[in-house]
């Protein structure tokens, strides 16, 4: 941390030289700016939505990036600070209160681009490689190391790291070297410029680097590699994509420690023209969790990712209490998408024109047939301890086929969306939503699939130029888990610096009487160009919260909650 | 000893800050992506000496959609009076990235739409979260930016651009 420190010191330093060290206008072309993140918890106990007292009674999560840049130079801090975090962050974060995770310099010129210390990347989809940051799952696993990133000609595009992964206030154990290369034919070759076919290719070679722990009683790969190859063709209103990956054995703690290849396929189709769009798409994947450390569990250090085939669904009960998270050891689904506006001016479409949107996705679990060791056990989930031993002739612990699925349900979605504006006042969304949920594997409860038909009417009414109320109703009926929910929320608005929202959450149909319990909550909101202000006071109910198929757990609370933004 | 490092860093970056803020803050040059993949240079953002708007959104962000879908209603006239341009980011990463297009075509925006799938262009510009709005005025210089939507900012909106167009200063 000291040498933390003495970057940041120094990096401060330097831009204030830097920027009276220039002859002709001291402060020319220098550009400073960043934000700022804060989000502050209040907690009181409240025992009937089993939120427990909290020690430090409040908990803040703050984020501040700044980055400096002048021409060909860019160089950037973030200083995060968990005084302690908000609960149901991960209290790895409370190892430190204040610290830089994140510092890098950079510098671009001529198609090449350096960057030294902390960056984030991306290869392809990310199916085999993706640094990012979610703050709201707590996650980050930027790369600290080197990245080089260069364009010999047009059209052709070459991309290299190393470095090892952040891991809370600390560096992942594992080393990570990668190398991407891309081509875009219609930049590369001139006569293909104007056509209305469009190709690129491109293809990723990652290995990652672990020592074998000492005393280790078994055999574990200390280098592991993964390739990945990926095309797109575009050709007026269609596009195919579409990418395959592939890692070797890779013994780690999610697996089992099975000696067996993983492999992760992804496809996509999409049509679309004025008014109307059509994407179906195919995963699967096998064995195909990548991390920088085998050791590593929740969501450290992966260092591919594989999102959800799903739709984010954004109504609330929908999006916290069942929404599906990808398993990375094996799942095959497939999604479709259609969206459709009828014409404005037409019968049917009104005056403004009514958009529909139909999707629908299906995934299961892949067929395994589980090969037994010695004794004839297997590496199945229900076996949490299991691991093979090293002469075992099952350390590959399962066959299957990447096409093959079993009976195994994850996840059924399908929803409907119906969106009309009826007149300048008046606009009126109605949704449907059938979920069939796999709780056992998602959340780990014990519970059969939860079964769910959501119901959800939202409108907006504009009173004036300035001032509107949206206004939502959604319902939630299931026999599963919690039984049925309710849900209502006004939001009154006057543009552009005011919202106040009231909303309230009833779990009427739980099927213990002491648990069908109210969870309301008010806030309000203060918005000043780029800068936003929230207070609010309530209940939060636990649930689930996901990003892109990552999810991390919401405890109860009760608390009252600030939260500010700021750009600069 | 600690305090007194502090005092003065802070006091040597608010002082920077403050005079660096004086030169106009240009759009930082990220590759973000076509909706066919192809490559897109962020410094290549231009509109012939008339104002920029930049939106970030994703396909997931319900206000974002409300902004742009109501700002579509009227966009023809928006052009017609102030010549303006709306560059709309999406930081849909790959889970949704195929359902841009389609979504932009449906609902008949006329907007030069790119794709930011790992949010490098997003960290340039310092966005927190989505809708996050620019304007940038004939100079290509960021002169005003918002965070959030109510219905009802368009308006606010619309007038910083024809105040722009006319070649008058917003501050």
């Amino acid at each position: 941390m000291n040498l933390l420190r003495t970057a940041t010191t120094l990096f401060i330093v330097a831009a204030y030289f830097t920027s009276f060290s220039q002859e002709s206008g001291a402060l020319e072309g220098i550009q400073i700016h960043g934000n700022f993140d804060l989000y502050a918890q209040q907690y009181n106990e409240d025992s009937i939505i089993g939120a427990n007292a909290v020690p430090e009674k409040s908990g803040i999560n703050a984020f501040t990036n700044l980055i400096i840049s002048k021409g060909k130079f860019s160089a950037g801090i973030r200083v995060e600070s968990y005084l302690p975090p908000v609960q149901g962050f991960d209290n790895r974060y409370g190892n430190q209160s204040v610290g830089v995770p994140f510092r890098y310099a950079s510098f671009s010129q001529e198609g090449l681009e350096i960057t030294a210390g902390n960056f984030y990347e991306q290869y392809g989809s990310g199916l085999l490689l993706r640094s990012y940051e979610a703050r709201g799952l707590g996650l980050d696993n930027a790369f600290d190391g080197l990245r080089v990133r260069y364009s010999p000609y047009k059209g052709l595009y070459l991309k290299g790291l190393v470095g090892n992964q952040r891991y809370y206030w600390d560096k992942g154990d594992g080393t990570v070297r990668a190398l991407d290369g891309e081509v875009q034919f219609n930049e590369l070759i001139s006569k293909l410029e104007t056509s209305k076919f469009r190709l690129s290719i491109g293809g990723s070679f990652v290995s990652k680097y672990q020592a074998q722990p000492t005393g280790a009683s078994l055999e574990l790969p200390e280098n592991v590699a993964g390739w990945s190859g990926r095309a797109q063709l575009n050709y007026e209103g269609i596009s195919l994509l579409a990418e395959y990956a592939r890692k070797m054995n890779d013994p780690n703690k999610s697996n089992h420690y099975i000696y067996r290849p993983g492999q992760g396929l992804f496809a996509s189709a999409t049509y679309s023209q004025k008014g109307f769009g059509i994407n179906l798409s195919a995963k699967t994947i096998d064995n195909m969790e990548f991390r920088s450390d085998r050791e590593a569990g929740f969501n450290d250090l992966f260092i591919n990712y594989l999102p959800a085939l799903t739709r984010q669904h954004t109504y609330n009960l929908a999006a916290t209490l069942y929404p599906y998270a990808t398993q990375p050891n094996g799942e095959i689904g497939f999604q479709s998408d259609i969206s459709y506006k009828i014409k404005k001016g037409s019968k049917v479409g009104g005056k403004y024109g009514t958009t529909i949107m139909l999707n629908a996705s299906w995934i299961n679990s892949l067929k395994r047939s589980y090969i037994s060791d010695a004794n004839g056990d297997t590496a199945t989930a229900l076996l949490e301890d299991f691991v093979y031993l090293n002469e075992d002739p099952g350390r590959e612990g399962y066959t299957t086929s990447l096409f093959k699925a079993s009976n195994e349900v994850l996840y059924r979605d399908v929803n409907i969306e119906v969106a009309r504006k009826f007149n300048k006042a008046f606009k009126l969304k109605l949704s449907y939503i059938y979920l069939d949920y796999n709780i056992f594997v998602i959340q780990n409860k014990v519970s059969p699939n939860v079964i769910t038909h959501i119901a959800v009417v939202e409108g907006l009414n504009k009173l004036s130029k300035k001032h509107s109320i949206r206004w939502e109703f959604q319902h939630m009926l299931t026999e599963q888990d919690q039984g049925d929910w309710i849900f209502g929320l006004v939001e009154y608005a006057y543009s552009p610096h005011w919202i106040v929202s009231v909303l309230n959450q009833y779990n009427y149909g739980n099927k213990n009487k002491d648990l069908r319990v109210n969870y309301p909550t008010a806030q309000v909101v203060y918005v000043y160009n780029a800068n936003r202000i929230s207070l609010g006071y309530g209940r939060q109910r636990a649930g689930i919260f996901c990003i892109g198929g990552v999810c991390r757990n919401v405890p109860a609370a009760n608390a009252v909650t600030l939260a500010i933004t700021s750009s600069f | 000893m600690k305090r007194l490092t502090t005092l003065l860093l802070s006091t040597i970056l608010i002082s920077t800050i403050a005079a660096a803020q004086d030169s106009g803050r240009k759009i930082p040059d990220v590759a973000v992506k076509n909706l066919d993949n192809s490559s897109f240079q962020t410094s290549q953002i231009s509109n012939d000496g008339k104002p920029i708007i930049i939106s970030f959104w994703a396909t997931w962000c319900s206000p974002c959609k409300r902004e742009l879908n109501t700002i579509a209603e009227d966009f023809d006239d928006w052009v017609d009076e102030t010549g303006v341009k709306l560059v709309a980011i999406s930081i849909d990463d790959a889970r949704n990235q195929a359902k841009v297009k389609p979504y932009v075509d449906t609902q008949g925006w006329e907007y030069d739409v790119y794709i930011d799938p790992n949010g490098d262009f997003k960290r340039a510009m310092n966005v927190n979260n989505v809708p996050h709005t620019f304007l940038i005025d004939g100079e290509g210089n960021i002169v005003w930016q918002h965070n959030s939507y109510a219905p009802g900012d368009e308006e606010e909106l619309r007038e910083l651009v024809e105040k722009l167009a006319a070649g008058e200063s917003i501050d």
